[in-house]
C-alpha cells in the first residue's frame, strides 16, 4: 500500500540516548513507560481473565447441563451470570484491545511510543486494583453483584455489601479506558509519521481511533449512570425511584446510552484486526478501504442513536419503538459494507489459510451470524418475543466470542511472530481454531432454539423440554474452555522458542505493506526513533 | 505544527507515581465502599487513601514541572498535552451530560407520566391519583416534605456574574503572558483564583440556605437534580480553582514564556468548561 524509506537493521543500530533497554528486575514491570512493555501486560492482563471469566461461565454451564439445581444455589448461580460479563467485557476483550493497540498503534503509524508514556502506565495499572476490589465483593456478605451486568435498580440496590464496591470499581475502570482511549488518540493524531495522513493509516489505527472516541464519550455516562446508583442506595437521592419523583426507566436510559456504543467498542477493533488479516493471506490490498473508514465511522455514529432497542419491552411510546427499530436497522448497511469489502478482497486472492486467516474467516462468518439474529431482535414486534430469551444471549455471545474474541485471537497469532521473533506452533494453532470453532457453535447454536422456544436467561433452573440442547451447549462450553488452553500453550512455546520469523513475518505482508513489518522481530525497544517517512 | 522525521520525541523512561496512584485510589474508593457499608475501618482507609492521591498528585506533577520547566518538552510534546486536555474536558463534558440528561428526562417525561399524561394513565389511577404537583415537585410520596425550591435570584444571578467575569480575568491573564507582561498575567489569576473561591462560598451559601427552608438532598427528583447537578458543578469550580492557584504559584515563581505555557491554558480551558457548564445549569436548574 506504502512505500517507506528506512530498514529494520538502520532503527536498531541507531542509539540516540533516548534507546535504553528495559530496566532490569521485576520492577521493570512496574515502571514500565514502555508501549510495548504495557501492551504485554494488557494482554497477559487479559487472557488470565479470560480464564477467569471462563471458569464463571463453565460453572454456569454445569449448572445448566440438566433442568433442577445441582450445583450451586440460586443466588450464586446469579452472582457468576453478573460477573462473568462484568469479567469478560471489562476485564478480557477491553483490555486485549488496548493490549494490541500498546504493541501495535506505535509501529503501524511509526512512532516511537505511545504519546503521553506516563498515563499510558497508569492506565494498565488501575485495572488489576480495580478487578481485585471487584472480585472482592464474591467473598463478603451478601456476595457479589447479582442483578445483572446492567446494575438495572431497584434490584442491583437490594444485594449485599457487593454494591458500592462494584461502582467504584467501574469508575476505576473507566478512568483506565478514559486515559488509555486519549493516550491513543493523542499518539494517533499527533504521532504520525510525516506523510502517513489519515487515508493512508492502516484499518486497525483507524478502528481504534474511532473506538477511542466511542469510550471518551460514553465512559463518563456511565460513571454518572453508576454515581446516582450509589446516591440512590446511600445518600437518598430518588432518581430511579418513582415514589420521589423519578424512574426506574430512567436508568436503563442512561445506561444504554453508554452501553449501546459500548457494544461497539468490543467490536470496532476486532473489524480493524479482521482487515489488516484478510488483505496479507489473500495477498490482495484491501478493498474498499475508504468505504470501511466510512463504515466504520458511521457505525459509530449510529450506535449513539440505537440505545432503546435494549428495552422495547420496558414501556415506551410508540415512537420512540419505530424510531429506535428503524435506526437499528439502519446499522446493517454499513456492516453490510464492511463484510461485502471483506469478502471481496478474498476474491480471486492467492489465499493460504494459516491459524490468524482461519480466525479472521471464523470472524467473518459466525459474527454476520450474530449480525442476522441481531437484525431479527432489531424488530420490535419480534423482541417482543425474543427479549430476555436465551435467543438475546446467543447473538451477544455470537458477535462477542466467534466476533471479538476470535478477532483478538487472530490479532495474537498474526503479530505472535512479530512481538517474540519465532513462529507459533502452526498446528498447535489451527487445532486451536477447530477445536474453538466446533465447541463455539455446539455452545452456542443451540441456545437460539431454546430462546425461540421460550427459555429465560438469567435462570438456574429450566423446563425439561429444553434438556437436550442445554445438554449439548454445556459439553460445547467445556469443549471451547479446555480448548483455549491451546492458545496459552501456543504463546508461551512462541516465547521460548521456535522458528525465526523475519522481520516482514508474512509473505502476504510484502503486498500489503505496513510500518511494522519493517521493523525487525522482535522489534527494538523503542520503536521508530527517529520516524520513518511514508512516501 | 510541524515535525521532520529527524525528531525525538520525549519519552519518560519509568514511571513510579501510576502504581503509587492505583494505591491510593484503592484505598479511597474502597476505604469509601466499606465506610458506606458502615465498617469503621473505612473512614480510615479513605483518609489515607486521599493523602496517598495527594502526594502522588504533588510528586507526579512536580516531575512534570520540573521537566518542562529545564526544556524538555517541545512543541511536538506539547500538542499530545494539549490534546489530551481537550479529550478529557470532553469526557467530563460527557460526565455532566449524564446528569442534564437525567434532569430533562424527568421533567419532560416521567414526571408527566407520573401525573397521568400518555402511557402513564394507569399508574396516575392506580398508585398515586392524588398526585398533581409539577416541576419542581419532590415526587408522589412527598419526599422530604418540603417543597421549596430555589429561584434564580438573587445567589445564582450572582454567582452567574462571578463566574462570566472570572472568565474574563483569565483572558486578561492570558493575554497578559502572551504580551510577557507578567504583572497583568498574575493579577488576572490572582483575581480568577478569588472570583472562583467566591462561588464556592456563595454557593456554599446558597446550600446553606436551601437546607434551612426543607429543600435537601432526599427532597425527591428535584432536590436530586439540585444539589447533584450544581455540587458536582461546584465540585469542578473548587478543581479548576486550585488549578489556577498552581498556575499563580507557579506565575509568581517566574514560570511561563510568552511562547510556552500550556499547563496555564489548560487550566483556563478547564475553566472556561465550568464557565459553560454553569451557564447550562443556571438556565436548566434556576430559570426554566
Amino acid at each position: 500500500m506504502n512505500a517507506y524509506t528506512g530498514t529494520a537493521d538502520e532503527h536498531l543500530d541507531h542509539d540516540h540516548g533516548d534507546h535504553h533497554g528495559p530496566a532490569p528486575g521485576y520492577l521493570r514491570w512496574v515502571t514500565t513507560t514502555n508501549h510495548k512493555d504495557i501492551g504485554t501486560l494488557y494482554l497477559w492482563f487479559s487472557l488470565l481473565m479470560f480464564f477467569i471469566g471462563g471458569a464463571m461461565a463453565l460453572i454456569i454451564r454445569a449448572e445448566l447441563f440438566q433442568p433442577g439445581l445441582q450445583i450451586v444455589d440460586p443466588h450464586f448461580f446469579n452472582q457468576m451470570t453478573t460477573m462473568h460479563a462484568l469479567v469478560m467485557i471489562f476485564g478480557v476483550v477491553m483490555p486485549a484491545f488496548v493490549g494490541l493497540a500498546n504493541w501495535m498503534l506505535p509501529m503501524m503509524v511509526g512512532a516511537p511510543d505511545m504519546a503521553l508514556p506516563r498515563m499510558n502506565n497508569w492506565s494498565f495499572w488501575i485495572l488489576p486494583f480495580a478487578f481485585a476490589l471487584m472480585l472482592a465483593t464474591l467473598f463478603m456478605e451478601g456476595g457479589g453483584p447479582a442483578a445483572g451486568w446492567t446494575l438495572y435498580p431497584p434490584l442491583s440496590l437490594q444485594g449485599g455489601d457487593s454494591l458500592p464496591f462494584v461502582i467504584f470499581s467501574i469508575h476505576m475502570l473507566g478512568a483506565s479506558s478514559i486515559m488509555g482511549a486519549i493516550n491513543i488518540i493523542a499518539t494517533i493524531m499527533n504521532l504520525r509519521a510525516p506523510g502517513m495522513t489519515y487515508m493512508k493509516m492502516p484499518l486497525f489505527v483507524w478502528t481504534w481511533f474511532i473506538t477511542a472516541y466511542l469510550l471518551i464519550a460514553v465512559m463518563p455516562v456511565l460513571a454518572g449512570a453508576v454515581t446516582m446508583l450509589l446516591t440512590d442506595a446511600f445518600f437518598g437521592t430518588s432518581f430511579f425511584n418513582a415514589a420521589g419523583g423519578g424512574d426506574p426507566v430512567m436508568f436503563q436510559h442512561i445506561f444504554w446510552f453508554f452501553g449501546h456504543p459500548e457494544v461497539y467498542i468490543l467490536i470496532l477493533p476486532a473489524f480493524g484486526l479482521v482487515s489488516e488479516i484478510i488483505p496479507t493471506f489473500s495477498r490482495k490490498p484491501l478493498f474498499g478501504y475508504t468505504s470501511m473508514v466510512y463504515a466504520t465511522s458511521s457505525i459509530a455514529f449510529l450506535s449513539f442513536i440505537v440505545w432503546a432497542h435494549h428495552m422495547f419491552t420496558v414501556g415506551m411510546p410508540l415512537v420512540g419503538e419505530l424510531f429506535f427499530m428503524f435506526t437499528t436497522m439502519l446499522i446493517a448497511v454499513p456492516t453490510g459494507v464492511k463484510v461485502f469489502n471483506w469478502v471481496s478482497t478474498m476474491w480471486r486472492g492467492a489465499m493460504t489459510f494459516e491459524t490468524p486467516m482461519l480466525f479472521a474467516l471464523g470472524f467473518v462468518v459466525m459474527f454476520t451470524i450474530g449480525g442476522f439474529s441481531g437484525l431479527m431482535l432489531a424488530m420490535t414486534p419480534i423482541d417482543f418475543q425474543y427479549h430476555d430469551t436465551y435467543f438475546v444471549v446467543a447473538h451477544f455471545h455470537y458477535v462477542l466470542v466467534p466476533g471479538a474474541v476470535f478477532g483478538i485471537i487472530a490479532g495474537v497469532y498474526y503479530w505472535l511472530p512479530k512481538w517474540t521473533g519465532h513462529h507459533y506452533n502452526e498446528t498447535l494453532g489451527k487445532w486451536h481454531f477447530w477445536l474453538s470453532t466446533v465447541f463455539v457453535n455446539l455452545l452456542f447454536f443451540p441456545m437460539h432454539f431454546v430462546g425461540l422456544a421460550g427459555m429465560p436467561r438469567r435462570i438456574p433452573d429450566y423446563a425439561v423440554q429444553f434438556a437436550d440442547f442445554n445438554a449439548i451447549a454445556t459439553l460445547g462450553a467445556f469443549g471451547f474452555g479446555f480448548a483455549q488452553i491451546l492458545l496459552l500453550v501456543a504463546v508461551v512455546q512462541s516465547i521460548l522458542g521456535g522458528a525465526k520469523a523475519t522481520g516482514q513475518v508474512w509473505d502476504g505482508t510484502e503486498i500489503t505493506g505496513g510500518l511494522e513489518w519493517t521493523l525487525s522481530s522482535p522489534p527494538p525497544y523503542h520503536s521508530f526513533s527517529p520516524q520513518p517517512v511514508v512516501k | 505544527m510541524a515535525h521532520t522525521a529527524d525528531n525525538i520525541y520525549y519519552v519518560p523512561h519509568t514511571a513510579k507515581w501510576p502504581l503509587i496512584g492505583s494505591v491510593g485510589l484503592t484505598l479511597l474508593l474502597g476505604g469509601f465502599a466499606a465506610y458506606l457499608n458502615g465498617a469503621a475501618v473505612g473512614a480510615n482507609l479513605m483518609w489515607a487513601g486521599l493523602a496517598v492521591m495527594v502526594v502522588m498528585l504533588f510528586g507526579w506533577f512536580g516531575t512534570v514541572v520540573g521537566e518542562s520547566e529545564s526544556g524538555t518538552y517541545q512543541s511536538w510534546e506539547d500538542k499530545s498535552f494539549r490534546i489530551g486536555m481537550a479529550w478529557f474536558i470532553f469526557s467530563e463534558v460527557m460526565f455532566f451530560a449524564a446528569f442534564f440528561g437525567a434532569l430533562f428526562y424527568a421533567r419532560s417525561l416521567s414526571v408527566p407520566w407520573l401525573l397521568g399524561e400518555g402511557s402513564g394513565a394507569t399508574t396516575h389511577q392506580f398508585l398515586w391519583s392524588a398526585y398533581t404537583e409539577f416541576w419542581p415537585t419532590n415526587g408522589p410520596e412527598d419526599w422530604g416534605d418540603s417543597d421549596f425550591h430555589m429561584g434564580w435570584w438573587p445567589l445564582p444571578f450572582i454567582n452567574t456574574v462571578i463566574l462570566l467575569t472570572s472568565g474574563l480575568t483569565v483572558t486578561w491573564a492570558h493575554h497578559g503572558i502572551k504580551d510577557g507582561k507578567r504583572g497583568p498575567f498574575i493579577l488576572g489569576l490572582f483575581l480568577t483564583v478569588a472570583l472562583g473561591f467566591l462561588f464556592v462560598f456563595l454557593q456554599a451559601v446558597e446550600y446553606k440556605e436551601a437546607y434551612h427552608e426543607g429543600l435537601k438532598l432526599t427532597s425527591g427528583i428535584y432536590g436530586s437534580t439540585f444539589f447533584m447537578l450544581t455540587g458536582f458543578h461546584g465540585l469542578h469550580v473548587t478543581l479548576g480553582a486550585i488549578m489556577l492557584t498552581v498556575m499563580l504559584f507557579r506565575a509568581i515563581r517566574g514560570h511561563f514564556t510568552p511562547e510556552r505555557h500550556f499547563a496555564f491554558e489548560a487550566a483556563a480551558w478547564y475553566w472556561h468548561f465550568v464557565d459553560v457548564v454553569w451557564l447550562g445549569l443556571f438556565l436548566f436548574v434556576y430559570i426554566l
